[in-house]
């Protein structure tokens, strides 16, 4: 953890001639009687992004953001400001902005101590972790590859992208902490055309790693494969039904219907500020028995995994719901302290920019005991639903929506044809409690989430195992 | 008046020195062996203030700097950015973007746009209005708004509101020697209320968004308005599933819009990922219809002189008479499709989407809207992503009021709307004269003849 710091340091603090030592003054500067709490979050983000289309590399992208975000909290009241120069002058500018918020005299914060966390991934540049050359030549062999699949296929669109987000938190509890972040993915777009009709197919996934671990095991190529196979199943697909039905649940990526149905609602602030269909319902029942939710950011190499949150706090594994039994909000700092209770890991922002705030990390469901089979052939009609674009939820009157771009027509415990996708509604607090069958076969999605609240984006993992919900509606035209 | 003096002449020498720190970086580039190079170069600051119950909730001063450059090598490209203005950084960022040309391709379509469409007018599209609002007189309005709304009866909480002032200082130049100077102001007022208790709470918000501060509704307007907007919520029930008409209110309307928008532009076209492939010159919506893009509107959302390549923007029908009269391009997907350029790099300026209907009278406010629907959804949220691009297929969460003989019945929630935007888009019945203006897309409400509504 102190290598993590001296290489913050040295990326962060030394090129504006600053060292963790000159953070007291600027403590000095931001603390008061009327403050609660403050904090510093210095970083620096380098990305680069590379794009294949109609067989040529076309695009190549690199880009360097740095800044210090700085944050003053009085009660419930927070002022912020923030710089793209880090140096002391700025720093106190911005400590002068933030803490106008409360009125005050001049005190201080607890000494700063570096706190420890477990790393989860390792503290690469994924940039650098492959020669140019070597990129170019992975773009080109998926493009070759997806075309060589199937002569329907008429256009493939691959992206490589990576990020190293390098960060040092320094908080007025005495934290000091430090991330190095990397962060990579690889997205291959492919569009199938048959007899005039158009369809396309999506797939891709990362994680946090280099390149190389990226590209392991033909990865590269699987994304390659499911692209083009949903792309030409897409090609058959009739209309989607329209109504209330049974729905079965692909494993991995449909999993974005926790995030949405009750990983938002089940976020501190809103809970805090009973704006929550949630809020109040601590130990009460919000699902069938056997529904087990966690938030765990502690993953190894995952998208949503934090060795540190964006406020320096060990992320955990943080029970939603037990046995069908709402155990738990996910925390960042102020809603804790604000709700008493303690913070779970949860702080995350965008950027220095921007505020953090209560967020997913992983979110995903455990397994059940059922054969994914035994589901399915459990159903007399209804919809089975694979793949998903995303999903948005109003976390007040609890109703969320998810888009299926995979889906298939279950008839007589049969998978028949393919349907268009539909987008699915449903009640947060209402949907788990009607999910009557749990598989065996947990799987978390590939690495491609990112998640938006408030304008800020942030990437997220979801998982679960495959599920029957009974009644569900599910958007189509036919009848 | 001696403040917004000096502001206007503070923010021409922060251009100024964008525009020569562009110039500067455009004529290295070249001196490193780029045939074309381009910069786009920003400054924005603002301020945004949050009031909850009645109370502060955040301050937020905000001042972020932009600084992208394009390099072609013949017709290899690269691209770097930087949110860091010093020379060194700058530096590195024109090496990065060179080094990345080295292993990018020949591309035939790539480069700069004609250098005979570059804009030479700059008209004052009086867009520059900064709010010198102060920290506490921002925390006042923001008491304010959230007063007018929490002081209806059935308000039971609070998401607060925000006041928001914003500055944008940028530059675009490029190596056939265009330099474009962009100053514009935004600024916002937004309020967010719930009512009802516990599992009948609904929330739901109302905002404005202007170019001078002058043009804002007022506190007490927009307050009762997100309070009404609210409470109409309350007691939201679900539909059968069934075949209803379906009025999209104003902000909704703009959704669909843009959806025509995607369709028809460039990257979409020549990747023929758009269901109105090849539809240029045929009927896509009836024949009464008209929009017309008008980048000049004075304080205009989307208004200005050139596009993201410095292609002068210009008055121009899109669709006439429910044909499509054109795409939207940029030079490159213009060169992808063999045409040229519409001056719409970076997007579509203001579209203006005429109000009117098939009987040819005069068009209907709101009220002769819901009229015009009779029986059928009122639309005023949509939720999810739900539209494919390619096929048209249209899929989304809704909610809205049921209407019954152009009477609203009572909220409804958790169904979605289902059709085809080809069929929607013909189906169009009328458009209503009661044009949102807080958007660069500029429309009243739309009645579609059909759609499929799933609920229980």
């Amino acid at each position: 953890m102190n290598s993590l710091i001296a290489q913050a340091e040295h990326r962060l603090l030394t090129p504006g001639g600053l060292a963790t030592g000159d953070l007291d003054r600027v403590f000095a500067q931001l603390m008061g009687p009327s403050i609660d709490a403050a904090d510093l979050y210095f970083q620096h983000s380098r990305s680069e992004s590379w794009l294949l289309e109609e067989g040529i590399v076309k695009d190549g992208s690199h880009a360097i953001e740095q800044g210090v975000g700085v944050r003053a909290i009085s009660g419930e009241k927070t002022g912020f400001a923030y710089s793209d120069e880090i140096v002391l002058p700025q720093l106190l500018d911005a400590s002068k902005a933030a803490r106008a918020i409360a009125q005050g005299g001049n005190g201080s914060g607890k000494p700063l101590a570096v706190h420890g966390a477990k790393a989860l991934y390792p503290a690469i540049d994924p940039v650098d972790s492959l020669p140019n050359p070597e990129k170019i030549a992975v773009l080109r062999e998926v493009d070759a590859y997806a075309r060589a699949r199937d002569p329907r296929v008429k256009q493939v669109i691959v992206s490589l992208n990576a990020t190293l987000d390098t960060v040092l938190i320094a908080a007025s509890d005495g934290t000091l902490a430090a991330d190095v972040r990397p962060l990579v993915r690889l997205s291959v777009q492919v569009i199938a055309e048959h007899h005039g009709r158009r369809e396309q197919g999506y797939a891709g996934g990362g994680g946090r790693y280099g390149y190389r671990e990226l590209l392991e095991n033909g990865r590269a190529m699987a994304f390659a494969d499911e692209a083009v196979r949903q792309a030409l199943v897409n090609l058959d697909a009739v209309d989607a039904p329209a109504g209330s039905m049974t729905v079965v649940l692909g494993p991995g990526w449909p999993g974005v219907l926790l995030h949405e149905a009750i990983g938002h609602g089940l976020e501190g602030d809103f809970n805090r500020k009973g704006s929550s269909a949630f809020a109040g319902r601590m130990g009460q029942r919000v699902a069938a028995p056997g529904v087990t939710v966690v938030d765990d950011g502690t993953l190894f190499g995952r998208r949503g995994s934090l060795s540190v949150d964006d406020e320096g706090t060990p992320t955990e594994c943080t029970t939603l719901i037990e046995d069908g039994i709402l155990k738990g909000y996910m925390q960042d700092k102020l809603n804790a302290r604000l709700m008493g209770m303690a913070p779970t890991g949860n702080g995350r922002r965008e950027s220095f920019a921007q505020l953090p705030m209560p967020r997913m990390t992983n979110t995903y469901m455990l397994a059940g005991q059922h054969d994914p089979q035994d589901i399915i052939r459990s159903v007399k009609k209804g919809l089975y639903a694979v793949n998903f674009g995303g999903g948005q939820v109003d976390i007040t009157n609890g109703k969320f929506v998810f888009s299926a771009s995979e889906a298939y027509l279950i008839e007589d415990g049969k998978i028949t044809a393919p349907v268009k996708g539909a987008t699915l509604v449903g009640s947060g607090p209402d949907v788990l409690t009607r999910v009557s069958m749990i598989g065996n076969d947990l799987a978390l999605d590939e690495g491609i989430g990112v998640c938006g609240k408030d304008g800020q984006s942030v990437p997220v993992g979801v998982g679960q195992p495959t599920l029957r919900v009974e009644s569900m509606t599910v958007g189509g035209t036919a009848s | 008046m001696s403040n917004v003096a000096i502001s206007q002449d503070a923010s021409r020498r922060e251009l100024d020195r964008l525009a020569e720190l562009a110039e500067d970086v455009i004529r290295r580039a070249r001196a490193a062996g780029a045939s074309q190079a381009e910069v786009s170069a920003s400054i924005d600051t603002g301020l945004n203030v949050n009031v909850r119950l009645g109370e502060v909730e955040t301050v937020e001063h905000t001042r972020d700097r932009g600084f992208g450059l394009t390099v072609y090598f013949g017709q290899r490209k690269g691209s770097a950015s930087t949110a860091d203005l010093h020379a060194d950084s700058i530096q590195a960022t024109l090496e990065q973007a060179c080094a990345i040309a080295r292993y990018t391709e020949e591309d035939p379509a790539a480069g700069l746009a004609d250098p005979a469409r570059m804009a030479t007018q700059f008209p004052d599209l009086d867009l520059w209005h900064p709010w010198a609002i102060d920290t506490s007189d921002a925390i006042l309005l923001g008491q304010q708004v959230e007063a007018a709304g929490r002081a209806h009866a059935g308000i039971t909480n609070s998401e607060g509101a925000s006041v928001q002032a914003g500055e944008n200082l940028s530059v675009y130049a490029n190596s056939h020697g265009f330099i474009g100077r962009e100053r514009g102001t935004r600024h916002s007022l937004s309020l967010s209320l719930i009512a009802g208790e516990e599992a009948s709470m609904q929330r739901d918000y109302w905002y404005d968004s202007v170019r001078s501060a002058n043009d804002f509704i007022s506190a007490q307007v927009l307050g009762d308005k997100a309070a009404e907007r609210t409470l109409a919520r309350v007691g939201a029930r679900r539909l059968t599933t069934r075949q209803s008409p379906v009025l999209f209110a104003p902000e909704t309307a703009r959704g669909l819009i843009g959806h025509l928008l995607g369709a028809v532009s460039g990257g979409a076209l020549y990747r023929r990922a758009s269901f109105l492939v090849d539809h240029a010159g045929k009927q896509i919506m009836p024949g009464w219809l008209n929009i017309v893009e008008r980048p000049h509107l004075l304080r205009g959302q989307g208004s200005g002189a050139f596009d993201a390549e410095g292609v002068a923007s210009r008055d121009s029908v899109l669709v006439e008479n429910g044909v499509l009269a054109r795409y939207v391009l940029g030079s490159y997907s213009a060169r992808k499709l063999g045409l040229e350029s519409t001056g719409n790099a970076g997007g579509i300026h203001n579209l203006v989407v005429e109000s009117g209907n098939a009987d040819g009278g005069a068009a209907d406010d709101f009220q002769g809207m819901l009229k015009r629907l009779g029986t059928g959804l009122l639309l005023t949220e949509v939720m999810g992503q739900g539209v494919n691009a390619i096929t048209g297929d249209y899929s989304r969460g809704a909610a809205g009021f049921w209407v019954e003989n152009g009477e609203i019945a009572y909220p409804v929630e958790e169904i979605t709307i289902a059709a085809n935007l080809r069929d929607m888009f013909t189906g169009i019945r009328a458009i209503g004269s009661d044009v949102d203006r807080r958007s660069h897309l500029l429309t009243g409400s739309i009645l579609l003849d059909n759609m499929t509504i799933a609920g229980e």
